[in-house]
């Protein structure tokens, strides 16, 4: 497969089209494996799409215990094997995207796998196919950017760690990477446990983890 | 009379609940007996969609790539409109109010108990004593036949429908200015004008699949310029921002076109051969110089003139706009001025120069052609008009004499209701205790009504104050046609029968037609013999629907009209040549600036603009109930820009009272720099206490009386609770910074 995804941030306009439509997939039971959010309402009405962006090095996989996450021969990483998923969530948390959520109800972690049940019959994945603004686009390399006033970017500095990604985001800057400061972005954002946790298990999955289940 | 005492029952038993999945739960292994082509039931962009259907049950849907609109683009409320057809809230049976309960009836007990009772009042009253009310988001078919079944079934001259308060001020301006009112230009005109000029129109939320267009435009090298009091996601994206006070439109469209007579940036050839009244509007916008434009519309002076060069010194060009210029007591003349811009540049009737009001409703369009409108007749012919008269009368076998003459507005006809002229109503597709400013007020009308009919397939907020409710079908449930935005008339086809004992809205009405004694002028067996009636209806019109079939339009992918002959392929492109007026050529109107009728005071400070957000559709009676849609917009919320929140000591999310001098309402503050100082904004889809149009101004406009939703003065107060802050609900895809401040 040649195609793959490009993120355009800027013609986002925030109508989460896409999370309505990943729903429709018939093996996601109503979940949508997309994010939409807004960056910070008070200031502006920006708003960002979140997809897998498929890296080429999957940090999830890298993590996982169970060797359930794997790739495919078109560099999509997959969601995890139900019958090898151990309900560990190492993935959800060591993701830099934060994209791999887990079910509580299903018992198994659910992340994006780019429509492979549509992208493998030659049909666009669901969120592409409506997306309203091109924020978010399926095609090939050449097809797409030559049209485009954004640049492609596939590269991603999260402090000392760097990841490429079959994904592109499409930035209206030079620049031939993201760098996120981790450090600094999260600083004081982090939950402390003051509060008395009622057994172990809520200390795990305390703050960050609860906000990644669906 | 018809009061409702007792809401939470009826809340209980017809909704609006939440509804999230498709018949039978989410199921991977679905075996679909058929794929349906049709379109979005919602906006004017009416994308071309597919309905997958299991056991005659729509149970999901498809992106239809092949049609040229969307491409099978779609916005969140087209993605989950067939959630709507097997709806738990869905009116199943006639259900006819008895000691205030709505029970279930059968069509027979329904429809001769409504036809005693027209008849009865009309008997004691005159023919006049009821009014028929309509909507838009009808197909054209039933539009047709909603307008001949007021005039010729229950011979009433009181018709109007709710399109009158979506951009009847658009209409009104284009057929001053041009001779007729249809968009000039396709969409795909977009990408090929150099710069935009988006006038009240968040695209981004209220026309999302315009969006593509925009952005092709973009990706071509293209600018836009943002006219809106907001910064809205498109004001945002856009290139130059003229964030004005609401209301003040012509202020700064004059100051434009001062520009651009100053700078000698207008064709002066295209004014000669194709306008007349140049003179008088030229002098006109002497007297609006930047700073004058600038001081009345708190838009920075520089950026009037930086507007005017740009698309002054563009060779080609468009201005779209939408409601927010139209809905005004001055609606109309807010579109005059944006058409002397137009007309004074020549930015018209080619590829890339172009201009178009963006209609709101699914059939905004096709819906104001055919005469569901208090003084039109089908094909844009005029009820006053005696050779129009006579030639539809012909077509529908009356005598002229016995055609009613014009009736009243729809804010109108609901001051009739209460003044007690009109004593009975019909209704259909349409909530008016959400859409019509002033709701107090149309409660009024409703509980004083002797008798009141409602046709719906959902129990809205207005059809609570029915007598009687008869259900409808979705637009999954029925064929036909619409018209989009463009002016092209497209298909919707039928893909499972309509559920329970829920009937089509032609045979409802021509059923009551029949049972009044009317019905030798009713004899249609499908949509497709409404649609044939109705092509002769329009033939020679200035909405000549004649050369358009079912047929041409499945194989063209829609046909714009006019379309007089059926070898005539349509016309996508208006005013190449000539403009609609008998000498061919388009008027300049000289619009002085007046402003909104109520502006702030010392009681009232600030302006109350009102709006919609993507997740819901209009009144909301279909989109309220999709649990995804509501999660994302629980509840309406006012937006408040930080400084004056800071002096009224509010906290985002905190629940404050918005009072105007019509009423008040409770509502989450949503604390944004996206707005003025001196603005506040309500989305309006919801009801009852919490309809922002409780607050809204009825000021209508004279010309095409368009109530003025767009301006009115209101204050906040804190509210002073023992458990304070009350906030709002919370919305999925908050940012961070508003679920910190919530907390």
């Amino acid at each position: 497969m040649e195609e793959t995804m490009f993120i355009d941030p800027q013609r986002c306009i925030g109508c989460r089209a896409c999370v309505s439509a990943c729903r429709e997939c018939s093996t996601h039971k109503g979940y949508s494996m997309i994010f939409v959010d807004y960056i910070d309402r008070a200031e502006t009405t920006a708003t960002m799409p979140t997809v897998c962006m498929h890296c080429t090095e999957p940090t999830c996989a890298l993590v996982c215990p169970a060797d359930a996450i794997k790739m495919n021969e078109d560099g999509v990483v997959m969601s995890a094997l139900k019958p090898r998923c151990l309900d560990c969530r190492n993935c959800v948390n060591a993701c830099p995207f934060g994209v791999p959520k887990y079910n509580t109800a299903m018992h198994l972690q659910m992340k994006c796998d780019m429509c492979y049940d549509r992208t493998s019959e030659g049909l666009k994945p669901m969120c592409a196919s409506v997306c309203p603004t091109g924020a978010i686009s399926f095609g090939k390399y050449e097809q797409i950017v030559p049209l485009r006033r954004t640049k492609p970017v596939n590269a991603h500095v999260f402090g000392n760690q760097r990841v490429e990604t079959k994904v592109y985001l499409m930035l209206p800057t030079d620049e031939t990477e993201v760098t996120v400061d981790g450090c600094g972005v999260f600083e004081g954002k982090v939950a402390v446990g003051e509060k008395t946790a009622e057994s172990w298990m809520d200390t795990q999955v305390e703050e960050s983890d609860k906000s990644n289940e669906f | 009379m018809s009061k409702v005492d007792n809401l939470e029952k009826i809340i209980e038993q017809f909704g609006p609940h939440l509804h999230d999945a498709p018949d039978g739960g989410w199921q991977a292994d679905r075996t679909i007996d058929k794929v349906v082509p049709t379109h979005c039931p919602y906006c004017g962009m009416q994308c071309g969609l597919n309905l997958l259907v299991e056991k005659n049950k729509v149970v999901g849907f498809e992106p239809r790539y092949d049609f040229p609109v969307n491409e099978g683009r779609l916005c969140p409320k087209g993605v989950t409109a067939y959630l709507q057809t097997h709806h738990p809230d869905r009116l199943l049976y006639p259900l006819i109010k008895r000691n205030g309960e709505f029970q279930k009836a059968s069509w027979d007990e329904a429809l001769d108990l409504i036809v005693e009772k027209f008849k009865e009042l009309q008997a004691k009253n005159g023919k006049d004593s009821i009014a028929v009310y309509s909507g838009s988001s009808l197909t054209t078919e039933k539009t047709y036949l909603v307008g001949k079944f007021a005039r010729v079934g229950l011979q009433t001259k009181f018709i109007d429908y709710n399109g009158r308060l979506c951009m009847a001020s658009a209409a009104a301006g284009n057929n001053k200015a041009f001779g007729v009112d249809r968009a000039a230009n396709p969409w795909s005109d977009i990408p090929h004008a150099e710069v935009l000029i988006i006038a009240g129109a968040n695209c981004a939320e209220t026309f999302p699949i315009i969006n593509g267009f925009l952005w092709n435009q973009r990706d071509n090298g293209g600018t836009w310029i943002v006219i809106d009091p907001r910064e809205t996601p498109t004001a945002r994206q856009g290139d130059l921002h003229l964030q004005l006070k609401p209301g003040t439109d012509v202020a700064v469209t004059n100051g434009i076109l001062n520009v651009l007579i100053n700078e000698n940036l207008i064709d002066e050839e295209f004014i000669k051969n194709r306008t007349n009244d140049w003179e008088a509007t030229r002098e006109m916008a002497l007297n609006y110089p930047p700073e004058i434009a600038s001081e009345i519309s708190g838009v920075p002076a520089e950026k009037i003139i930086q507007a005017a060069r740009l698309y002054g010194k563009a060779k080609t060009g468009m201005i779209l706009h939408a409601r927010g210029i139209e809905h005004h007591s001055n609606g109309t003349e807010n579109v005059l001025s944006y058409i002397n811009i137009v007309l004074a540049t020549g930015k018209i009737g080619a590829k890339g120069r172009g201009y178009g009001t963006i209609t709101g409703q699914g059939n905004g369009q096709g819906g104001r052609e055919h005469g569901q409108k208090a003084d039109q007749l089908p094909g844009y012919r005029s009820i006053l008009n005696p050779e129009h008269r006579k030639y539809i009368a012909g077509v529908w076998g009356i005598d002229e004499a016995e055609l009613p003459e014009a009736g009243v507005s729809a804010v109108e006809v609901f001051q009739k209701m209460r003044e007690g002229e009109i004593k009975g109503l019909l209704s259909i597709c349409s909530n008016m205790m959400v859409s019509l400013p002033d709701t107090n007020k149309v409660r009024e009308s409703l509980e004083g009504l002797e008798f009141n009919v409602c046709i719906d397939f959902f129990m809205s907020e207005s059809s609570r104050y029915a007598d009687v409710v008869l259900p409808g079908t979705t637009w999954a449930e029925d064929e036909g046609t619409t018209t989009n935005g463009e002016g092209r008339v497209i298909k919707i086809n039928k893909a499972i029968d309509p559920p329970g004992d829920a009937r089509e809205d032609w045979w409802i009405v021509q059923e009551i037609a029949r049972r009044m004694g009317r019905g030798k002028y009713f004899q249609f067996n499908s949509p497709r013999e409404i649609f044939d009636e109705l092509r002769v209806a329009s033939k020679g019109g200035k909405a000549d629907y004649y050369g358009i079939t079912y047929e041409k339009i499945e194989k063209q992918n829609g046909v714009f009209w006019g379309c007089p002959t059926l070898e005539h392929k349509g016309t996508p492109r208006l005013f190449e040549e000539k403009f609609a007026h008998d000498d061919g050529k388009a008027k300049f109107h000289p619009i002085e600036f007046k402003g909104a009728k109520e502006t702030p005071d010392e009681e009232f400070p600030l302006i109350l603009t009102t709006g919609r957000v993507v997740y819901q559709y209009l009144s909301g009676n279909q989109t309220r109930r999709i649990g995804f849609l509501v999660q994302q917009c629980p509840e309406p919320y006012v937006e408040i820009h930080p400084e004056t929140a800071l002096k009224l000591k509010i906290n985002d999310g905190e629940k404050v009272k918005v009072v105007s001098r019509r009423g008040e309402g409770v509502f989450p503050a949503l604390i944004v720099r996206t707005i003025r100082r001196d603005t506040i904004f309500i989305p309006y889809h919801w009801g009852e206490e919490l309809a922002a149009n409780q607050l809204t101004n009825p000021a209508l406009d004279p010309t095409s009386k368009i109530p003025e939703f767009k301006a009115c003065a209101a204050k906040i107060e804190k509210i002073h609770s023992r458990e304070l802050p009350i906030l709002g609900k919370g919305r999925k895809g908050a940012s961070l910074s508003e679920v910190q401040r919530g907390k």
